[in-house]
């Protein structure tokens, strides 16, 4: 049970972080995704101090906007200080992630964080940590319940805003031409990022999220050219990445999150080597085939 | 305050080494950071600094123990191994170059967590302290570790002085650079092992999270102040030094406090007052630019207006009204009444009672702007052949940029014509 527990939680996130990853590393701003997931860690412990629990709105909207003005300070540097994008990103991120952790360390006794946690998450206590309601019912794992709404939020954005995610990602001039508006989906889609980094916080590290915001998505786009289908596919290997990890970190005595980002690793770099399309040897294949014309 | 002098006189030894240690870390960090800087590749820096956990956890878990020389060997190992998986994966396949950087980041950043939770839960007492490579102690800098430390920081600034005039050239200019022949493949594999030895051990002061800052930032603060290479490199190295002294401060007076973040935040902090205060670069001083000239343009518009005003009556001493200067020329009223204020203290303009009037120093400058509107329209006509009715807004433009020397190379280009395209006349002193 709390082994089940825990794999459903993991893919909960995994799969959260993998079908916004999917945007962003087709919009070429994983490294953005990257920023992000470590911004967000001033908010979260500043959202803790004010209202003293981590499963507040208030947690969920400081920490979005967070989120949100990292993305604006790297454009601002960007295009009002003319610095090269990468130092303005490294710039921002670093520094604002430096300032989360001395706040944890300055209120370490106020705020239930640590830094290990900053790093890896706690998802082994996933099962621990009840929501018991004002009557003293229990509804099982809080935790559960968090990512669940964030992951049905999540969906629920995609779906409707399919069309005008699509063009923006893919044909922004034509998205603009036809009246929709690239920045603000440009924003939601960070907001939506921002969101996700704070809910999968707990369970998997501010740093970890990146692996299933970035490994997943790059693997599922070397297995298919078609959006929707990599949305799928991605979906799929959160859920095999949370399943996979558990048992590895239950075998060697190790986090599960470091176990999780490992095994999305491996199933990325089989996915390079073998990929029918894309793979390696794929490629070698047919240009062995090319070279050396059957029937001849 | 105390501590503070007790610090600063730096009479323990334990002290001094601890100085020496964290002014080397940072100062050579720094100072390679800032090519990888000017080649645009500072994100590398942060995929070497998280590949390197697992390398360390690795030697840790084969040696048993913690030796300085081992654990910066494995370092070193999975750091270069990283570099080499991104290029692979960025031009073997469709993946694009960023993507490659976050994955491998993060999947090695997760291995290393993997491994490092696997040895602090195996009961070896000799890992005690492996931990704080994540976020950096500089306080605990000892004389041996500082050995090994001093002679990478050594080969790192040697290196780059050696090599300064091909590492410059291979930042700017890749394509001249193999013109003239230099061996650009093997520069850039010197470059990317400097970087990956300066991720190793700056890593000692900051820690594996953060060590990105150490490249990019203190370089991105010194480009705002110079534009010239050598100085650049000095500040970075100015700059990263000082966070470590910092740093290393913090380290002494608050030993629970993380070393490598309060780094970060005072180099972040040098970086932000660059990135506003510099001046030519600086975004207040080129905001305050602009300012300066949208207000000389506003200015030198309702000085033409009046001109064309006076032009039109034959008197350009005459008192005129806002209501009769808007005839000429739409102005916003605000910055309209400013104008006109400003232009009365700097002796343009007179004023008796709501009407404006010209002094003989505000006669001549807007007489200047018209003439060179109209220079400019000719010149347009005759000798870029544009249609008369299309170059107004032309030389709505240029009449505020164009310099005295400008002016009498048009006039002689000209031949001091008298009339403009539209044969309104073109005055002249």
């Amino acid at each position: 049970m709390e082994a089940l527990q825990i794999i459903l939680a993991g893919s909960l996130v995994a799969i959260a972080c993998g079908l916004l990853g999917c945007f962003l590393i087709l919009r070429k701003m994983a490294m953005v995704g990257d920023a992000i997931s470590h911004a967000v860690l001033p908010g979260i412990v500043l959202a803790f101090l004010f209202t003293g629990s981590r499963d507040s709105v208030t947690m969920l909207i400081g920490a979005g906007a967070i989120g949100i003005l990292t993305t604006f300070l790297i454009e601002f540097f960007h295009k009002k200080g003319r610095l090269q994008t990468d130092a303005s990103i490294g710039v921002t991120f670093t520094w604002l992630f430096a300032v989360g952790v001395i706040l944890i360390s300055v209120f370490a006794g106020k705020v239930d964080l640590d830094q290990d946690c900053v790093l890896y998450g706690e998802i082994a206590y996933v099962p621990l940590d009840l929501w018991i309601t004002d009557s003293g019912q229990i509804m099982g794992p809080r935790v559960l319940y968090i990512t669940g709404t964030v992951l049905i939020i999540l969906i629920a954005f995609i779906s409707l805003g399919y069309k005008e995610l699509f063009l923006t990602t893919f044909d922004p001039a034509y998205a603009s031409a036809i009246g929709i508006s690239t920045a603000v989906w440009h924003y939601l889609l960070m907001g939506a990022v921002s969101l996700t980094t704070v809910a999968s916080f707990e369970s998997v590290g501010a740093i970890l999220v990146v692996a299933l915001l970035i490994a997943p998505p790059a693997t599922a786009y070397l297995l298919t050219e078609n959006l929707k289908k990599m949305l799928l596919i991605t979906s799929l290997l959160g859920v095999v990445i949370s399943a996979v990890g558990y048992y590895l970190a239950a075998w060697f005595d190790g986090s599960i999150a470091g176990a999780m980002a490992s095994v999305a690793g491996l199933l990325f770099m089989l996915a390079f080597l073998l990929s029918p399309t894309n793979g390696l040897i794929a490629k070698h294949r047919r240009k062995k085939a090319i070279l050396k014309p059957s029937g001849v | 305050m105390d501590t503070f002098f007790e610090f600063f006189s730096f009479a323990d030894p334990n002290i001094r080494y601890v100085v020496i240690g964290s002014l080397l870390l940072t100062a050579s960090s720094a100072i390679v950071g800032s090519f990888t800087f000017l080649k645009k590749k500072a994100l590398v820096g942060d995929a070497v600094a998280h590949s390197v956990l697992p390398g360390v956890c690795l030697s840790f878990i084969l040696y048993g123990e913690k030796n300085p020389i081992i654990l910066i060997f494995g370092a070193f190992a999975t750091g270069w191994l990283s570099l080499i998986l991104i290029d692979i994966i960025s031009s073997h396949s469709k993946v694009k170059e960023d993507t490659a950087i976050g994955l491998i980041l993060s999947v090695f950043f997760g291995i290393g967590i993997f491994m490092l939770t696997i040895i602090q839960k195996s009961g070896n007492a000799a890992q005690t302290g492996l931990d704080q490579i994540l976020f950096g102690k500089a306080a605990s800098l000892v004389g041996n570790d500082l050995i090994a430390f001093a002679v990478i920081a050594a080969i790192l600034i040697l290196s780059v002085w050696f090599f300064f005039k091909e590492f410059t050239l291979l930042a700017f200019d890749e394509d001249f650079a193999s013109t003239i022949g230099l061996p650009v493949r093997a520069i850039e594999l010197l470059l990317t092992t400097l970087t990956v030895l300066a991720v190793v051990i700056g890593i000692q002061a900051v820690g594996v999270v953060l060590m990105a800052a150490m490249l990019i930032t203190p370089a991105a603060a010194a480009r705002f102040w110079t534009e010239k290479i050598s100085t650049m490199v000095w500040l970075a190295a100015i700059f990263g030094a000082f966070s470590g002294l910092t740093g290393a401060y913090i380290s002494y007076i608050a030993p629970s406090m993380p070393t490598g973040p309060w780094i970060v935040v005072v180099i972040s902090t040098i970086a932000f007052i660059s990135f506003f205060m510099a001046p030519k670069r600086g975004i207040l001083y080129r905001m305050n630019n602009q300012r300066k000239i949208r207000r000389q343009i506003n200015d030198e518009n309702i000085l033409k207006a009046l001109y064309q005003l006076g032009e039109e009556e034959k008197n350009f001493y005459e008192k005129r009204t806002i209501e009769e200067i808007l005839t000429k020329r739409k102005f916003d009223p605000a910055s309209l009444k400013t104008g006109l204020r400003r232009l009365k203290r700097e002796g343009y303009l007179g004023n008796e009672s709501g009407h404006w009037s010209f002094t003989k120093a505000g006669k001549h400058k807007g007489q200047r702007t018209v003439k060179l509107h109209r220079l400019w329209e000719l010149y347009l006509t005759q000798y870029l052949r544009i249609a008369p009715d299309h170059v107004h807004d032309d030389a709505d433009t240029i009449e505020h940029i164009l310099t005295p020397e400008l002016e009498t190379r048009l006039e002689k280009l000209l031949d001091y014509p008298t009339v403009d395209p539209h044969q309104s006349e073109i005055p002249y002193q």
